[in-house]
């Protein structure tokens, strides 16, 4: 890459003769040091500097940038990037800024016309910030607008980011927790394990399900969706849903601004979960809404003293009344942490995390790999994270067409494949025979049937339909036993098939066929002597199976 | 009563026979269902002995019998334990393939029974007896050596001798042989011989089929007889001419199969190999197979005591049990438990296994025994969604039916095999005698999984501790 071998200096000397008339030149991709307090994060990584640099970007980055999340410029000048010494150099030679927080109005200054900046924006909450970009002529795509499809789910950062903030809540929250989380016997004792209720099942609401669960918790979670109850067992909570009928599905997946009638319901199930648990994490949040006040002042006093709350709204103005953003206060005994920045607590993954989102951006942005971005417009992913174009602010877009919830839903149902049936016989509630195996099964009963027609006599094909149907039937009948009476149907089954009782019983003392036409004596004793043997087994049968059966389905009760 | 007469009744009886195989479908109108069945054979009974075939003379005679076997039936039927039932069914079988044999060889030595037939009615005739023989004799072998197994008479390690299925071959190929021989005997006397054989030779096959079965296979082989005695049943209905006969034994016999059918496939096996009696090489040989991966962990035991702690934090318990419950005769304390735990407010319930215990439904009877609800004994099906929700599982005595190797292994015996998903739960505690493997001789990771406890020793006895524990 020549580039690079240039350093940035003579890139943006080549650069500036260049800009606007050739796209050949590869666009320089700058990732800054952030500078808002106490973010930790980057928004690249050497890794994912590799593969922007397949894609054809030259990448640079300023020294220092990953030092929060560990990560030391050797690691990123190994990786095929520049380190540049200072800010400043750094947004004058960069085409394309990637950042994590939205810029500060020191930054926004740096920008350059013509320039595109890649970061969280928030254009809802800040508007201010909005119009300051838009007036710098430059291309502004929003990585918390990225819309919320299947398609974009790989570059979606919000979701990733909200996955690192649960997992980090649950962390929070145990730092703070004085106990266990998992119930133990030990030799010191009994420890129960703690209870955690986490109220939203969003990605961070999940994200905290399964750790809080994997860390051995009782853990229960609401939401306003009736739908993520599967998704939240499935992850080993236990949905506790409220019970009024409202539908709290909105655009995209969200949750949405609940009635009345329901806020107040919901508010009985948080109090009393509140007496209960031990731990309650919220994140619950409305698009461009304050969060929802969900737990009261009341409900943190009736928390057992040694309670933790982790409000993941604070930001938002917090689920909690008695949250504080930024910050860990004790109120009425319970810990209640109201930290801002947990991503941020966990930077080295969530700055992996969100590098990898910017380069499947980048992949979506410069589909011919030759370092080159292209604000496509027609394509829904990028129009819903565009919020400025060239100087012109494009957002809000237009309403996204499709929910992201049907298919995050389908996706979670396949996990129970049905077992291959075993072949063979095509029993009811197995799969339907293969055409060739019934073919054959058909075949040879079609030719039995031609056989027995030819050489059969008239009186046993009478027996033979008989016979035939009675299998049809019993086949019929016994499907719809109940597997818990499959014993009784065995010890009924047997006690009925005593019925060949009638064998001997006609064999006792036939009338008047005694020293028959056919001339042959019939040896009456013997005869007779078998036949009696034969009528008292099956008496032994009938009786005693009956008998038996009945003694067996009286058992049976609810 | 006229020929008639007694056509209509048997055509009575069949339907009701019919009623009382439906009236299973569920246990509330299980018990109509059977009654159905009594009066069934009652009319068929009382119809035959007062119908045109049997003569006032007989009727002594047969009053005699009745009395004699019924008092026996009823006695035995009084005094079974449900733990024996498959023990008691197995004998039934036998009985049943006694008589089929019995009424077969009295037929066949009765001139009058073929008196007026034409040649090819004859052979007909004699295919059937011979076929009524064959079927009633290796049901009658069979099921006592399978009784002698299920009530540990004859050890219940399959018998595999070398060239066992050129045997069965062999068996075959002499007795169609000898219905060659049967059919071309000219008087009675002569074809006594090859009959004779034949029945000796089915004898020696029902030995040998059912002693080449492993103990964790009988619910295939009781339900199996069950469907040959059905047969035996038909085949002598066809030597009679009697419909009624066909038609019962017709019931009896799909019922059997289809039995077998289920259990089969609860075990992961073909359904046409175990008809014909040729199955016992694959799980049921406790040879290991090779590569079958050796679980790595360590085997956590546990106290009554702490297990009565654990149940005491569940708050949903699901128990498992297995015939190691039967033969510990635990079922009784189980239900103790179980009442307790629930009087606590907590989700009790229990996972059966369709080939759990020794027969079809076995493990349900004896719960219904020791009083436990039927609703909230559940099948494999039913449940097994409900495993990752649930705090405490309890495995009693059971152990190929909760091995996990059936799905995570492909080369284990069992893979395949359809099995309850026990250890997606929070806990599983799996009371055993020892660290032995069950029948299919595999051993099972469960007990090295970090989330289960074993707890060592007698079911019941454990049992008793757990529940004075729990009470305490």
């Amino acid at each position: 890459m020549p580039g690079n071998r240039h350093g940035p200096k003579a890139d943006r000397s080549l650069k500036n003769s260049y800009r606007g008339e050739t796209k050949n030149m590869p666009q320089v991709i700058g990732v800054p040091k952030e500078i808002f307090a106490g973010e930790k994060r980057v928004a690249t990584v050497p890794d994912v500097v590799e593969k922007l640099r397949k894609l054809g970007f030259s990448v640079i980055v300023q020294s220092g940038a990953g030092d929060g999340a560990t990560i030391g410029d050797d690691a990123y000048r190994a990786a095929g990037a520049t380190i540049v010494p200072d800010a400043a150099s750094l947004w004058s030679s960069a085409d394309i800024v990637f950042k994590v927080r939205a810029p500060t109005a020191d930054e926004v200054n740096l920008i350059r016309e013509g320039m595109t900046l890649v970061s969280f924006i928030w254009p809802a909450q800040n508007p201010e910030l909005l119009k300051q970009l838009a007036s710098k002529k430059c291309t502004v795509l929003a990585m918390d607008s990225v819309p919320r499809m299947s398609r974009a789910q790989k570059l979606d950062a919000l979701s990733s980011m909200a996955n690192i903030g649960g997992y980090r809540a649950v962390i929070e929250a145990a730092h703070e927790f004085g106990r266990f989380f998992t119930g133990q016997i030990t030799a010191a004792g009994k420890v129960p394990p703690a209870k955690v209720f986490i109220i939203g099942a969003g990605v961070a609401g999940l994200a905290a399900i399964g750790a809080a669960s994997g860390l051995g918790a009782i853990v229960r979670a609401n939401d306003t969706r009736p739908e993520v109850g599967d998704q939240i067992k499935s992850l080993g909570g236990e949905f506790v849903p409220v019970d009024y009928v409202e539908e709290g599905t909105g655009v995209g997946g969200y949750a949405k601004v609940m009635s009345e009638g329901f806020q107040k319901a919901q508010r009985e199930v948080f109090a009393k979960q509140a007496k209960e648990v031990d731990i309650i994490i919220t994140t619950a949040l409305i698009p461009g809404k304050p969060a929802p006040k969900l737990i009261t002042a009341e409900m943190v006093q009736s928390m057992k003293p040694g309670s933790v709350i982790v409000d993941m709204a604070a930001e938002q103005g917090g689920n909690c009344e008695l949250t504080e953003p930024g910050k860990i206060v004790v109120r009425h005994g319970v810990t209640i942490i109201g930290y801002t920045d947990l991503p941020s607590r966990l930077p080295r993954q969530a700055s992996n995390l969100y590098a990898t989102n910017l380069f499947r951006l980048s992949e979506e942005l410069c589909k011919a790999k030759d370092g080159q971005y292209r604000v496509d417009m027609e394509d829904e992913v990028i129009r819903g994270t565009t919020v400025i174009k060239e100087g012109v602010v494009t957002w809000p877009p237009p309403a996204p067409k499709l929910s992201a919830a049907p298919a995050g839903a389908a996706a979670q149902k396949p996990a129970m494949k049905p077992a291959p049936e075993s072949k063979g016989h095509g029993h009811g509630g197995g799969q339907p025979m293969a055409a060739g195996t019934t073919a054959m099964i058909f075949g040879t009963a079609a030719l039995l049937f031609v056989l027995i027609g030819i050489f059969a006599p008239a009186a046993f094909l009478g027996h033979f339909t008989v016979f035939v149907l009675a299998c049809f039937v019993g086949y019929q009948v016994v499907w719809n036993v109940t597997p818990s009476l499959h014993t009784p149907l065995m010890s009924v089954t047997n006690a009925i098939s005593s019925i060949i009782i009638i064998g001997a019983l006609v064999q006792i003392a036939p009338p008047g066929l005694v020293g028959d036409a056919a001339g042959a004596v019939r040896p009456e004793v013997l005869i007779r002597w078998l036949a009696v043997t034969g009528i008292a087994l099956t008496a032994v049968n009938m009786f005693g199976g009956f008998a038996v059966t009945r003694r067996m389905l009286s058992m049976f009760r609810k | 009563m006229s020929g008639s007469l007694t056509s209509v009744a048997y055509l009575g009886a069949t339907i009701l026979f019919i009623l009382s195989l439906g009236g299973l479908s569920n246990p509330e109108s299980s018990r109509r269902g059977n009654l159905y069945g009594m009066i069934g054979m009652a009319i068929a009974v009382l119809a035959t002995v007062f119908g045109p075939r049997v003569s006032a003379g007989g009727v002594g005679w047969i009053a005699a019998a009745l009395v004699v076997g019924g008092t026996l039936g009823l006695y035995l039927a009084r005094t079974v334990q449900m733990t024996q039932m498959p023990e008691l069914v197995a004998f039934m079988h036998s009985l049943v393939g006694l008589v089929a044999v019995v009424v077969g060889y009295a037929s066949y030595i009765d001139p009058t029974a073929s008196a007026g037939m034409s040649p090819a009615e004859e052979s007909i005739h004699h295919v059937e007896i011979y076929l009524g023989v064959l079927i009633g004799a290796v049901t009658l072998s069979g099921s006592v050596i399978a009784f002698g197994k299920l009530s540990a008479r004859i050890s219940g390690k399959p018998l595999l001798l070398p060239a066992r299925h050129w045997m069965n071959l062999a068996i075959l190929l002499a007795v169609i042989f000898f219905c060659y021989r049967f059919l071309g005997a000219e008087s009675i006397d002569e074809g006594m011989m090859p009959l004779i054989v034949m029945t000796a030779l089915a004898l020696l096959f029902g030995v040998h089929m059912v002693m080449a079965i492993g103990g964790a296979d009988m619910p295939v082989v009781v339900s199996m007889l069950n469907s040959y005695s059905g047969w035996a049943a038909a085949a002598t209905g066809f030597m009679l001419s009697n419909d009624l006969l066909i038609v019962t034994g017709a019931l009896v016999g799909s019922s059997g199969a289809i039995l077998s059918y289920i259990m089969c496939r609860a075990m992961n096996r073909q359904f046409l190999s175990v008809i014909a009696g040729g199955f016992g090489g694959g799980a049921a040989a406790p040879a290991k197979a090779p590569g079958a991966s050796q679980p790595a962990g360590e085997v956590v035991s546990i106290s009554a005591q702490e297990t009565a702690e654990l149940l005491k934090e569940a708050g949903s318990v699901i128990i498992v049990p297995g015939y190691g419950m039967a033969v510990a005769q635990a079922q009784h304390t189980v239900f103790e438990i179980t009442k307790y735990l629930r009087e606590k407010g907590k989700n009790v319930r229990f996972a059966i296994h369709p080939v759990a215990g020794r027969m079809p439904g076995h493990m349900n009877v004896l719960l219904a025994e020791a009083k436990v609800p039927y609703d909230i004994v559940m099948e494999m099906d039913e449940i097994n969604p409900d495993f990752p929700d649930t705090n405490v599982v309890m495995v009693i005595g059971a152990n190929d039916i909760v091995n996990p190797s059936a799905q995570d292994d492909p080369s284990s015996p069992i893979a395949g095999m359809p099995v309850l998903e026990v250890w997606k739960a929070q806990t599983t505690i799996v009371m055993k005698r020892s660290m032995a493997s069950g029948y299919a001789g595999v051993d099972n990771p469960l007990f090295y999984k970090e989330n289960n406890r074993m707890l060592f020793g007698d079911a019941k006895k454990m049992l008793d501790d757990v529940l004075s524990a729990l009470k305490a």
